[in-house]
């Protein structure tokens, strides 16, 4: 089930220089969400029509709480981000597929780079077997004890401020690390990066997309992405973000 | 009880509101929020006669009070449709039409034919979409293009068929006696205006197609005015719409000469859009003791 509602703010709070963290309470949407599910998140301003897909970055369900860490990258976040607790947003959720859990227990990676490391925190809490964090970040950190405290975390910086300098691959090769399925969120070129190099390592990794969204839910088709095979949905060469994914296997796509 | 009832070539709604083709997809995805049985009719995503795959992406940009979108009338082709979608929305209560695309007249005769024997209430002919570059825009924007695809359309179609006309035109009227001329039946406005955005932090445009389908609330005041001047220059029953967001909004269309109005981009601003529009326009009659919605239509001249 999907759910419109109007959840109440918990908790707002700005964890680096543009990143924000929002806490909302929305029993329903926590009880059914997924890792690497999304929100639509409106706004309360009429001339913005469209929501705003935002990723889940923490499901309470106990509380009846849903956590998402997001970037403010226009006027729409720069609203969500002015909200206080106990004001009202309006959102819709859960969306999208979300990451798999039914993998088996295996060595991981879970690969997240900028405002695609978010999703890897309530991952990182369901997922079985040896989880290894790799988060990517130009320069300032942020989530990272949550991060740490679902596996193993390593830390790329492109500065180089911390941890190893460059991106989530030179952690691999700097530190040697291996796995057997990668879970992947972040900027289109390190998808690609991380996608050519499960193929060539032949391991099973899945990858979230991001694109331009209406809808959110399926209909509009202005989020597509590129597949490899014909879709059973669309029956052409792409396949819905929002519904069909965010999340992908590496080799369905084509980036 | 109050009559929402409408009735468009021969064809009765239970109330004046559809979807706008493009938003709603052909119901599926709205049909997890709301029974789509409370709509007089659902209109689906543009079908060809073959799968189109779309324009790349990013297909759409936000605008102030609206958006721009550039799909590129991405379907699955009519067997699909066929298949798949029209059985799926036999299972509601609504009336069914099916908006057709393609980009030669023989394709778009071609999915009329197929459609002849199916279980459709009305074909809606979009030859206005600026989308697609070998496509529809010679038809909405030539009047004889437009008089002959409604005529060869007529051949072939067993339903009454709308006729979806462009804004993108120097005069409305023009176009709207053009098909009445052909033959159409009812008459559908206004497609999407033809737009731009650029993102100056990127300096680049903000959708691939460069250009894209304007639509939502800000461009409602030029979709009222030529509702109104086509009602005016001809007899076919209109079908309004353009940014109608809600009741208030369906009943401007309405009073401008509509009969019946669809709700379009507002699905995704809410995906309860369609619902409650034909709530509020029941709450118009309502407040104004309008026993009747068809003593609205067109009472604004």
């Amino acid at each position: 089930m999907k759910y419109e509602e109007f959840a109440e703010v918990v908790q707002q709070e700005r964890i680096a220089s543009d990143i924000y963290s929002l806490w909302i309470r929305t029993e329903r949407i926590a009880e059914e969400a997924k890792a690497g599910q999304f929100l639509s998140l409106y706004t309360g301003e009429e001339s913005r029509m469209l929501p705003r897909p935002i990723s889940i970055c923490q499901i309470d369900r106990t509380g009846g709480r849903i956590r998402m860490v997001y970037r403010v990258a226009g006027k729409g976040t720069e609203e969500f981000s002015r909200l206080r607790a106990g004001e009202r947003i309006r959102v819709l959720g859960p969306l999208g597929n979300g990451f798999p859990l039914d993998r088996g227990v295996k060595k991981a990676f879970l690969m997240g780079g900028g405002i695609g490391i978010p999703p890897m925190v309530q991952l990182a809490r369901e997922l079985e077997g040896e989880v290894q964090i790799i988060a990517g970040y130009r320069d300032e950190r942020f989530l990272t004890e949550e991060l740490a405290a679902g596996g193993a975390l390593y830390i790329a910086t492109e500065d180089g401020s911390a941890g190893t300098r460059g991106n989530v691959l030179d952690v691999v090769r700097e530190q040697e690390l291996t796995a057997d399925i990668i879970y992947a969120c972040g900027p289109r070129p390190m998808l690609r990066a991380v996608k050519a190099y499960a193929e060539v390592q032949g391991i099973e990794c899945w990858l979230s997309m991001e694109e331009r969204m209406a809808c959110g839910i399926g209909a509009c088709l202005a989020c597509v992405c590129p597949s490899a095979q014909v879709d059973p949905h669309t029956h052409v060469h792409n396949k819905r973000v929002c519904k069909d994914g965010p999340v992908f296997l590496s080799t369905e796509v084509e980036l | 009880m109050r009559n929402t009832k409408v009735t468009l070539a021969g064809v009765e709604l239970k109330n004046p509101v559809m979807t706008a083709s493009g938003t709603f997809g052909s119901g599926a995805e709205y049909s997890e929020f709301y029974d789509l049985s409370v709509l007089g009719a659902v209109v689906t995503k543009g079908v060809a006669s073959v799968p189109w795959p779309g324009n790349p992406t990013p297909r759409i940009a936000e605008t102030k009070s609206g958006m721009l979108n550039a799909i590129g009338l991405q379907n699955p082709g009519i067997d699909v449709f066929l298949e798949r979608d029209l059985p799926f929305l036999k299972q509601y209560d609504t009336k069914i039409i099916v908006n057709v695309c393609g980009r030669t007249v023989e394709d778009y005769c071609a999915v009329a034919e197929r459609l002849s024997a199916e279980p459709v209430d009305l074909l809606e002919i979009n030859v206005s979409c600026p989308n697609v570059k070998e496509g529809g825009i010679a038809f909405g924007q030539d009047p004889r293009a437009l008089e002959n695809i409604t005529r060869e359309v007529k051949k072939y179609a067993a339903q009454p068929i709308i006729m979806k006309l462009s804004p993108n035109v120097t005069d409305i009227t023009e176009m709207a006696r053009a098909a009445e001329a052909g033959g159409a039946d009812v008459l559908s406005l206004i497609n999407t205006l033809t737009g731009m955005k650029i993102d100056i932090h990127r300096r680049t445009f903000a959708i691939a197609n460069r250009t894209g389908g304007m639509s939502g609330p800000a461009v409602k005041p030029v979709a009222v005015r030529m509702v109104y001047q086509t009602a005016q220059a001809v007899k076919l029953p209109i079908i309004g719409m353009g940014g109608i967001c809600d009741g208030e909004d369906a009943v401007e269309f309405i009073l401008a000469g509509a009969t019946a109005v669809a709700v379009g981009t507002a699905n995704f601003a809410d995906p309860y859009a369609a619902k409650k529009v034909a709530e509020g326009i029941e709450a118009y009659m309502e407040q104004y003791q309008v026993e009747d919605i068809r003593e609205l239509t067109g009472q604004v001249r």
